[in-house]
């Protein structure tokens, strides 16, 4: 990671709902043209952090940087313009339920003009093929769909525009462990073939191994480790081992969150 | 909490922020309607949605209306043997007052509780949060459109409930209160100045615009799932409504006010 600038970095991120703090100072780089997984317990502002990145949050303090530059004091156009090459898979879908599933795909190729309305349904079938679903599911709406194919639309909504940087929020959550293994090959292979920057949250160990080039865990609003996934259950930190290997006896006691 | 000028301070307060707020709100969606790109085809959906979907509620509520102002002012009048006033009675009611106020109080409870309810869904399904990342302005995605159609569509409806709460009256007035079919018209016709219909349209072209505008902010600013959601229909109901009457007796000041 020496001297290369990276495609994000992260310092000194804090945000806080009401009284509960839940990023508190988070440091991290994520190399360009890698996949970093975040890990995390349930509720530890994996989420969040992203959403940050995303700007669709403004955290309290901290600086984030794509590309070297500050994204916090970025002009509205060249917010936009930054959006432009992101894209986002969020953890619960979020699929436009008023449109079919074609323009859900195509929505971002719609919005930038890159193609026209005639040619949408055709790119459609194409990105939904490469996530292992029937051309046919383009005419569905959204609420025809079980969870998994929800999953699977936003991921080929996330990928369709081919974007820079990736976001996936649990890619695999929901979907069989064959589908989830075709998942994880699709994002390693858009990390491949395009060159882009996939950050993923995972629950999943195994998943996580094969997606991640570098991994970090988030815990108690902090990145306590970072280093590489393939080591993931034998990293020698006490805490990640613990995680990677849900073991319910070690240093991260179960707590009640509020 | 136990001094009430600092309860009925804060109050005050918070009020001014709503409505702050909910103008900034206003004014960044109109901006919208000026700056490309425009959303034509949502514009027209929404338009057939208020216009064309409302016209049975409008129509039967203009209808029952003018009956029941003729029957009203007949009987009312016949204490001081004024029967033969009763046209011009229906009609500047009608035009003046009731068509705009009793079809945008329709209309509040149509559209204004569906804009809530379906962008505060967006909202708290992250789908407002997806156009942002799909290289899309929500506010000129959901907002722009929509209040534009309000604008519109309110115009047309009033004017189609003034001429049936007129057919209305006319019905009643020549079946059961002893009227000629020529002559009642005729009285309508003499007594009725453009400004009456004029200022009915004005305030209905307001109207639309609070409507929309109220189901669109209670939407976008809604939060916590399915009972935020439903909060937010109800207030956007409540809200355009109690501005409805409000904004009514303003803009009759305006116009006819001495
Ligand atoms: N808009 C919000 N308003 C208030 N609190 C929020 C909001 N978004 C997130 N939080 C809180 O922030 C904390 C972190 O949320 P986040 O969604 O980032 O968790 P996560 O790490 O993604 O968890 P999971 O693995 O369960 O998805 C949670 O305690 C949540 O209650
Ligand atoms: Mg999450």
């Amino acid at each position: 990671m020496s001297g290369e600038v990276p495609k994000i970095r992260l310092r000194g991120l804090a945000k806080a709902f009401g009284e509960k703090k839940v990023l508190d100072g988070v440091d991290l780089d994520i190399r360009a043209g890698h996949g970093m997984v975040i890990l995390g317990g349930s509720g530890s502002g994996k989420s969040v952090t992203i959403k940050c990145v995303l700007g669709l949050i403004t955290p309290d303090a901290g600086r984030i940087e794509v590309d070297g530059r500050d994204v916090l004091s970025m002009k509205r156009r060249e917010r936009e313009e930054l959006n432009d090459r992101i894209g986002m898979l969020f953890q619960n879908g979020a699929l436009f339920d008023s449109l079919p599933v074609w323009e859900n795909v195509c929505f971002k190729l719609l919005a930038q003009k890159r193609i026209t309305r005639a040619k949408a349904r055709d790119k459609a079938a194409e990105v939904l093929a490469q996530v292992g679903l029937a051309a046919s599911v383009g005419d569905l709406s959204p609420a025809e769909l079980s969870g998994g194919m929800q999953k699977r639309v936003g991921l080929a909504r996330a990928i369709a525009a081919q974007p820079d940087i990736i976001f996936f929020d649990e890619p695999t959550t929901g979907l069989d462990p064959i589908m989830g293994a075709v998942i994880d090959g699709l994002i390693v292979d858009v990390v491949k073939r395009l060159g882009a920057t996939a950050v993923s949250i995972t629950h999943d160990m195994a998943s996580a191994r094969r997606i991640g080039d570098d991994a970090a865990m988030l815990h108690k609003g902090r990145i306590v480790w970072t280093g590489p996934a393939s080591t993931l259950g034998a990293t020698g930190n006490a805490m990640v081992d613990q995680f990677a290997r849900g073991e319910r006896e070690g240093p991260i006691q179960m707590e009640l969150r509020r | 909490m136990l001094n009430p000028v600092a309860a009925i301070g804060r109050a005050v307060l918070a009020a001014c922020r709503t409505v702050g707020a909910v103008a900034l709100f206003a004014l960044e969606g109109v901006s919208h309607l000026l700056r490309p790109p425009f959303y034509g085809r949502l514009f027209l959906k929404h338009l057939a949605e208020i216009a064309y979907f409302s016209l049975p509620v409008v129509a039967l509520t203009a209808v029952f209306t003018g009956m029941v102002l003729a029957l009203q002012s007949y009987t009312g009048f016949a204490r001081f043997n004024a029967e033969g006033a009763v046209a011009n009675v229906v009609v500047l009611s009608i035009t003046r007052e009731l068509g705009p106020v009793i079809a945008s109080l329709m209309v509040a409870g149509r559209i204004g509780a569906s804009f809530a309810a379906e962008i505060g869904t967006m909202r708290v399904t992250d789908q407002i949060d997806a156009l942002t990342t799909l290289s899309t302005n929500p506010m000129k995605y959901l907002v722009a459109p929509r209040l534009l159609a309000g604008l519109i569509a309110m115009p047309f409806l009033v004017l189609v409930a003034d001429i049936l709460g007129v057919m209305g009256g006319w019905l009643i007035g020549t079946t059961k209160l002893g009227f000629s079919s020529g002559g009642y018209l005729k009285a309508t016709m003499d007594f009725l100045e453009v400004m009456d219909v004029v200022s009915g349209l004005v305030k209905a072209a307001v109207f639309g615009f609070v409507i929309t505008l109220m189901g669109c902010w209670c939407g976008y600013t809604s939060r916590g799932g399915a009972q935020g959601v439903g909060a937010a229909t109800t207030t956007a109901v409540v809200a355009s409504s109690i501005l409805i009457l409000a904004l009514d007796y303003i803009i009759t000041e305006m116009f006819f006010g001495t």
